[in-house]
């Protein structure tokens, strides 16, 4: 049953979220306050972890091929295919859960505690919409991130798989372009959307919501990663049976 | 003036409010005191509009405020200010961006009226030269300046203080005190204070409701609280040493 109270609330927190904007003059500065903080600072630990996933991909592939008959580009191909249907927009998703949930939770719990809430309600001020509706806007470029992780991977795919001797360039770059379908990104880039509402209103529920003090806080921050990845999971289960089923 | 009827308020099975009556008065310091789990603080967010009562009314100038719209009660709050027992200030906003943000809000004011008009209630509560300083640079005592600074930028008809005084010493709580008391005469508003301090209410209590387990126990002046038999007025307010020698030489002064 809390979990029944907790989809519903979390409903009525996304409807009020879009009630009584906050004036556009305030509003444009948060949000490019938001895509500052949430986009462009996980911009640096996405590109690490895509460039060296990117490069282990590769290297288990091409250590997995053990048959004479299966082609050498299959290295680029698989490192492609991962990437771009499975690691850019799901695998950096959970990352992004961790970084950037545990971020807006604790920060929106932070206002909690300290009754930063409570003042700009009582000042008539749509707390929902003054702290959320950014950080939603703000992750419509998370896409943009995500083309960049899926460029990096693959690019680390190559770098690993050329200077570490499991391929040549030439088939790795083959592989790459081999069967290339358009609709994998479209795909990846509408999970990414799907995903990216999640990041933002997930961990801002759990933050609104929460009750207690500093040590609730932590708590509240654990909470929402869990949350925000399991949900991300089971969408990512739900769209693919949707789009490629 | 507030106007309160009786108004009941209960969470689950748990009964807070259990019919407080009561007026607040215009160009008064209302103080609502009592002992912690007393209901003080559910009563004043019940006032803030942040609680609705589950019974009863409460009437801010004549209008009641469960009667009003959504858009009413917005405006009506902007006619509310706030002083939370933490300052509640906004950590990334420095002083002058605290107390410039409800004008930021509700008003269409050019950015140097709201600077003007930031440093024209700054100054109020002597705090001109902390204007680009954050929170955290600042004493709890200039903390709760500027949430006061904030609280009157918008001219309100209502003051609201939540335990103003908590954690600060004696010296700058009686700052506070006076301050909140010279504001409340000089914008003729309607004051309420939400506390447990004695000092508070032997300093500025031009009204004081005494709360007890949720129900109006004794309401008066801070003259009538040292004449008043009510056993759990007495046993509240004259609980230390002090404030009993304080009492007793009241009454024989008197005599």
């Amino acid at each position: 049953m809390n979990y029944l109270a907790s989809i519903g609330s979390y409903a009525i927190m996304i409807k009020e979220v879009f009630r009584k904007p906050t004036k556009w003059r305030i509003m444009k500065s948060l949000i490019l306050k938001e895509i500052d903080e949430l986009i462009y600072g996980s911009l640096g630990i996405l590109i690490f972890i895509s460039f060296f996933i990117g490069g282990v991909v590769a290297i288990q592939t091409a250590l997995n091929i053990t048959s004479e008959l299966i082609p050498k580009n299959l290295v680029g191909f698989a490192t492609r295919q991962s990437i771009i249907l499975e690691f850019a927009p799901t695998f950096c998703s959970i990352i992004m859960a961790g970084k950037v949930g545990s971020y807006i939770t604790s920060s929106i719990g932070t206002m909690r505690v300290t009754e930063q809430i409570d003042a700009l309600e009582v000042m008539g001020v749509n707390a929902l919409n003054y702290l959320v509706f950014p950080k939603i806007i703000a992750l419509l470029l998370y896409p943009f991130i995500i083309a960049i992780s899926m460029y990096v991977g693959i690019f680390g795919g190559w770098v690993a798989g050329v200077f570490g001797g499991f391929s040549t360039s030439a088939d790795f770059i083959e592989g790459v372009q081999l069967d290339f379908i358009p609709f994998h990104v479209t795909y990846a880039f509408l999970k990414t959307l799907v995903f990216a509402f999640v990041l933002a209103t997930i961990p801002s529920y759990h933050g609104f919501y929460m009750k207690g003090g500093a040590l609730e806080v932590g708590k509240a921050a654990t909470t929402s990663f869990v949350w925000t990845s399991v949900v991300i999971i089971i969408l990512n289960y739900i769209l693919t049976q949707l789009l490629l089923g | 003036m507030i106007e309160v009827n009786d108004i009941h308020k209960s969470f689950g099975d748990t009964h807070i409010l259990k019919g407080i009556s009561t007026v607040l008065e215009k160009g008064k310091t209302n103080l609502i005191i009592g002992q912690s789990g007393s209901g003080k603080t559910v009563f004043i967010k019940c006032l803030l509009g942040l609680f609705t009562p589950d019974k009863g009314t409460i009437s801010l100038d004549g209008k009641i405020y469960s009667q009003l719209s959504a858009r009413e009660q917005r405006n009506l709050r902007q006619d509310m200010g706030m002083v939370f027992q933490g300052s509640a200030l906004f950590d990334s906003m420095t002083v002058e961006g605290n107390v410039m943000f409800p004008l930021e809000m509700f008003t269409n004011q050019s950015r140097s009226e709201m600077q003007d008009r930031a440093n024209i209630v700054l100054e109020r509560v002597n705090l001109v030269d902390a204007h680009k300083k954050y929170p955290s640079e600042i004493s709890g005592g200039m903390q709760k300046r500027v949430a006061i600074a904030r609280a009157i930028v918008m001219n309100p008809k209502y003051l609201f203080c939540d335990e103003p005084n908590s954690g600060l010493d004696p010296r700058t709580a009686i700052i506070i005190d006076n301050l909140i008391q010279e504001i409340t005469k000089e914008f003729d508003i309607t004051t309420v204070i939400n506390t447990h301090d004695m000092n508070s209410v032997m300093e500025i209590g031009e009204k004081i409701v005494f709360l007890k387990h949720g129900i109006k126990e004794w309401e008066g002046t801070k003259d009538e609280i040292f004449k008043t038999d009510n056993e759990a007025v007495t046993n509240f307010v004259y609980s230390s040493e002090l404030f009993k020698k304080v009492r007793q030489m009241y009454i024989e002064e008197r005599n």
